[in-house]
C-alpha cells in the first residue's frame, strides 16, 4: 500500500510537471505573444518590448517556467491586468460560489441518480427501465446550456415561477438565502450529472447482482430488500466514489456553462470573461488550480478505492 | 471412384469437426447481425442518414440565400416562403439549419477521425513498447486527461479565432487521450498473444505488428470510440458556438445559431430561433450514442460464435 502510494504520488508529480509546462507554453501561442494580446493590436513595439522586459517574457522559456512555479509556490497565482486584482483575490471571491453550485448540483444529482440507477438494474428491461434509460441518453446528448435556455424560457420568461438568473449575491450566505433563484441553475447542472451517475450505478449493480455473495445472502434467507440495499448497494457505491473523484473536469466544464447561462458570478464566468479579454494570467492561474483539483481528485479516487474495497491489492 | 487424398483428408476433418462445415462468417458480418437486432440502433442509423441528406442534399432542393443578409425579412415568422421563419439578419432559418448542420457534422466526423486515428496509433505504440517509453507516453495522456478540457478549448479558441479546420484539431487535441488509454489497454492484452510473438520471431518490424496485428484486433473498441467521439465533438462544437467562439459568419453551426437566438428569448415568442437547432443537436447526438451502444454490444460478442 505504502509502495503504491509513493509510486502513485510520483506519477502525479510528473503529470503536474507536464501540465504546467503545457499551460505556460499555451500562453506563448497568442499571436505576437501574450503582451501583444494584452495591450491590443495597436500597441507600439517599444511598449511591447517594455512589458516583455517587466514580465520577463524575453527570457528563455525554462527561466520563465521556474520563476512562474516559484511564484505559485509562494501563493502568487498572477495578476489580472483587466480587473486590477490579483488572481488569488479573484479566486477567493469566486471559488466559494462555484463550490456551492458544484456541491448542490452534485448532491441533487446523486440523490436522484443513485436510487434510480439501482431501481433500473433490479427491474432491468421493464418499461420504467426503458424510460429512465431514455432520460439518461437525453442527459448525455443535451448541451447543458440548451437545457438552461429552455428552462429559463419555460419557467422564467413564460411563467415567472423562477427568476431567469442565478442569485447575484456576493457572499455564499446571501446566495444560499435566495433559494428560488438557485433552482434553475442547480436543476440544469444536476440533470447533466444525473445521466452519468445513474448509468454507472445501473451497470455497477448489474455486475454485482451476479456475484457469489449475492447468492449466499439469498441462500441464508436475507430479504430481497436487504440483499439489494445492504449487500449490493454498498459494493456498487465504491465505484461511484471513484467516479466522483474522476469527474472533476466534467464538473468544472459544467460549472462554466451554467455560470455563463445564468450569469452566476463564480469561477467559470470569471474564466470566460478573462478568455474574452485575453487576460492570460487569470487563464493560467485558474487552469492550474482546476488541473490541480483534478490530479488530487484522481489520486484520492485511486487510493480511496483501495481503502473502501479491501479486496483490491496493489 | 476413389476420392483424391486431399478430399479424403478434408472429409475426415469435417467429420471430426476440425474444420467448420461452412466458411466462417467475418467479424463485421457477425457484428452487423447483432447490431441489426437492436431496434434503437437502427433508428439511430436511419436518423444519421436522414440528417446527412438533410444537410448536404437539402440545400439543393430547398434553395435559400445563406451568403447575403436580407434585412427586410429580419425575424419574419414561419410562412410558405420561409418554412421556419428567418433569423435576426434575415437568413432563412431552415436553410440555415442545413448549412449549420454541415459544419456541425463535418467537424464532428473529422474530429472523431483525427482523434481516434492518432489515439489508436499512440496507444498501440505505447502499449507495444512497454517499459519506460510506455510510462512516459502514458503520463502525457494522464496530463491531457487532467486538464479541464473545456477551459483549454476555450483558451485555444480565443487564441486562434478558429476556422473549421482549426476547430477540428482543437477538439481532437483532447479527445485522443481517452482513446489512447483504451487502445493501450487492449494492446497490453494482445501483445503477448502467439501471433504477435510470431511476427517478432520471423523478424517483422514492431510497426508491422502494431499496424497489421494489434490495431485490427482492437478495431471493435476503436470503432465504438469513434462513434461516441462524433457525438461528443458535435456537442463541444456547439458549446464553442454558444460561447461565440465558434466559426465566423456567414458560416455557422447549430450552437452559434442557438447563441444568436438566445438574444431574443425575452423579446417575444421567437421559438424557431431556439428549438430547431437545439433539437437537432440533441437528436443527432442521441442517434450516435444509440449506434455506439449497439456497436459495443456487437463487438463484445464477436468472439462468441452466435
Amino acid at each position: 500500500m505504502i509502495g503504491f502510494l509513493i509510486r502513485r504520488i510520483g506519477q502525479a508529480i510528473v503529470v503536474l510537471f507536464i501540465v504546467t509546462v503545457a499551460t505556460l507554453a499555451m500562453v506563448h501561442l497568442f499571436p505576437g505573444g501574450p503582451v501583444r494580446a494584452l495591450l491590443g493590436e495597436r500597441a507600439t513595439p517599444s511598449a511591447i518590448a517594455y512589458y516583455n522586459q517587466v514580465y520577463g517574457f524575453n527570457q528563455p522559456f525554462y527561466v520563465q517556467y521556474i520563476k512562474w512555479v516559484d511564484q505559485m509556490l509562494h501563493g502568487n497565482l498572477g495578476f489580472s491586468y483587466h480587473l486590477n486584482l490579483s488572481v488569488s483575490t479573484l479566486l477567493a471571491q469566486d471559488l466559494p460560489k462555484t463550490i456551492v453550485l458544484v456541491l448542490l448540483g452534485t448532491v441533487v444529482s446523486l440523490i436522484f441518480g443513485i436510487p434510480l440507477g439501482v431501481y433500473q438494474a433490479v427491474h432491468r428491461n421493464s418499461w420504467i427501465d426503458y424510460v429512465l434509460t431514455g432520460v439518461s441518453f437525453l442527459g448525455y446528448s443535451t448541451p447543458t446550456y440548451f437545457l438552461g435556455i429552455v428552462l429559463v424560457d419555460w419557467f422564467a420568461v413564460d411563467t415567472n415561477i423562477f427568476p431567469p438568473f442565478a442569485p447575484q449575491g456576493t457572499t455564499v450566505l446571501s446566495i444560499l438565502g435566495d433559494p428560488r433563484a438557485l433552482v434553475l441553475p442547480v436543476v440544469t447542472y444536476a440533470f447533466l450529472l444525473y445521466a452519468l451517475w445513474s448509468r454507472y450505478m445501473r451497470s455497477s449493480v448489474l455486475d454485482n447482482l451476479v456475484q457469489d455473495y449475492v447468492r449466499t445472502a439469498r441462500a441464508k434467507g436475507a430479504s430481497e430488500l436487504r440483499v439489494i440495499w445492504v449487500h449490493v448497494f454498498r459494493n456498487s457505491l465504491v465505484s461511484i466514489v471513484t467516479l466522483l473523484g474522476l469527474s472533476i473536469p466534467t464538473l468544472v466544464g459544467g460549472a462554466i456553462l451554467i455560470e455563463v447561462v445564468f450569469n452566476y458570478a463564480g469561477m467559470g464566468l470569471a474564466f470566460y470573461q478573462a478568455a474574452l479579454n485575453n487576460d492570460f494570467e487569470v487563464l493560467l492561474g485558474f487552469t492550474v488550480v482546476a488541473t490541480l483539483a483534478t490530479i488530487i481528485g484522481n489520486l484520492v479516487a485511486d487510493v480511496g478505492y483501495g481503502i473502501l474495497d479491501p479486496r483490491v491489492r496493489y | 471412384m476413389a476420392m483424391s487424398e486431399a478430399q479424403a483428408v478434408a472429409a475426415s476433418e469435417a467429420e471430426l469437426g476440425l474444420t467448420p462445415s461452412t466458411k466462417p462468417r467475418g467479424m463485421f458480418v457477425r457484428a452487423w447481425e447483432v447490431f441489426a437486432e437492436n431496434k434503437l440502433a437502427l433508428v439511430g442509423l436511419g436518423f444519421v442518414v436522414f440528417i446527412l441528406l438533410f444537410c448536404f442534399v437539402g440545400p439543393h432542393l430547398y434553395v435559400t440565400n445563406q451568403i447575403n443578409t436580407d434585412l427586410m425579412d429580419t425575424l419574419c415568422t414561419p410562412s410558405g416562403q420561409h418554412l421556419l421563419g428567418c433569423d435576426d439578419v434575415g437568413y432563412d432559418e431552415l436553410g440555415r439549419l442545413m448549412v449549420g448542420g454541415q459544419t456541425s457534422l463535418e467537424v464532428g466526423l473529422a474530429a472523431a477521425v483525427v482523434s481516434v486515428l492518432f489515439g489508436t496509433l499512440y496507444g498501440a505504440i505505447s502499449g507495444f513498447a512497454g517499459g519506460f517509453v510506455d510510462a512516459i507516453m502514458m503520463r502525457v495522456v494522464d496530463a491531457g486527461l487532467s486538464l479541464p478540457s473545456l477551459m483549454v478549448i476555450i483558451v485555444l479558441s480565443v487564441i486562434f479565432h478558429p476556422t473549421v479546420t482549426v476547430i477540428i484539431f482543437i477538439i481532437a487535441v483532447f479527445y485522443w487521450c481517452g482513446v489512447a488509454r483504451l487502445v493501450r489497454g487492449e494492446t497490453l492484452a494482445l501483445r503477448d498473444r502467439e501471433y504477435v510473438q510470431a511476427v517478432k520471431v520471423i523478424g517483422g518490424r514492431p510497426l508491422r505488428s502494431v499496424i497489421k496485428h494489434i490495431v485490427p484486433n482492437a478495431i471493435g473498441t476503436i470503432i465504438v470510440q469513434a462513434t461516441f467521439a462524433v457525438a461528443d465533438s458535435i456537442l463541444t462544437l456547439s458549446v464553442l458556438g454558444f460561447l461565440t467562439l465558434g466559426v465566423a459568419p456567414p458560416a455557422t453551426d447549430w450552437g452559434s445559431m442557438l447563441s444568436d437566438g438566445l438574444t431574443y428569448i425575452q423579446g417575444g415568442n421567437y421559438w424557431w430561433l431556439i428549438y430547431p437547432p437545439g433539437v437537432l443537436i440533441i437528436l443527432t447526438c442521441i442517434a450516435f450514442n444509440f449506434i455506439g451502444d449497439a456497436l459495443r454490444d456487437a463487438f463484445e460478442t464477436r468472439l462468441q460464435r452466435r
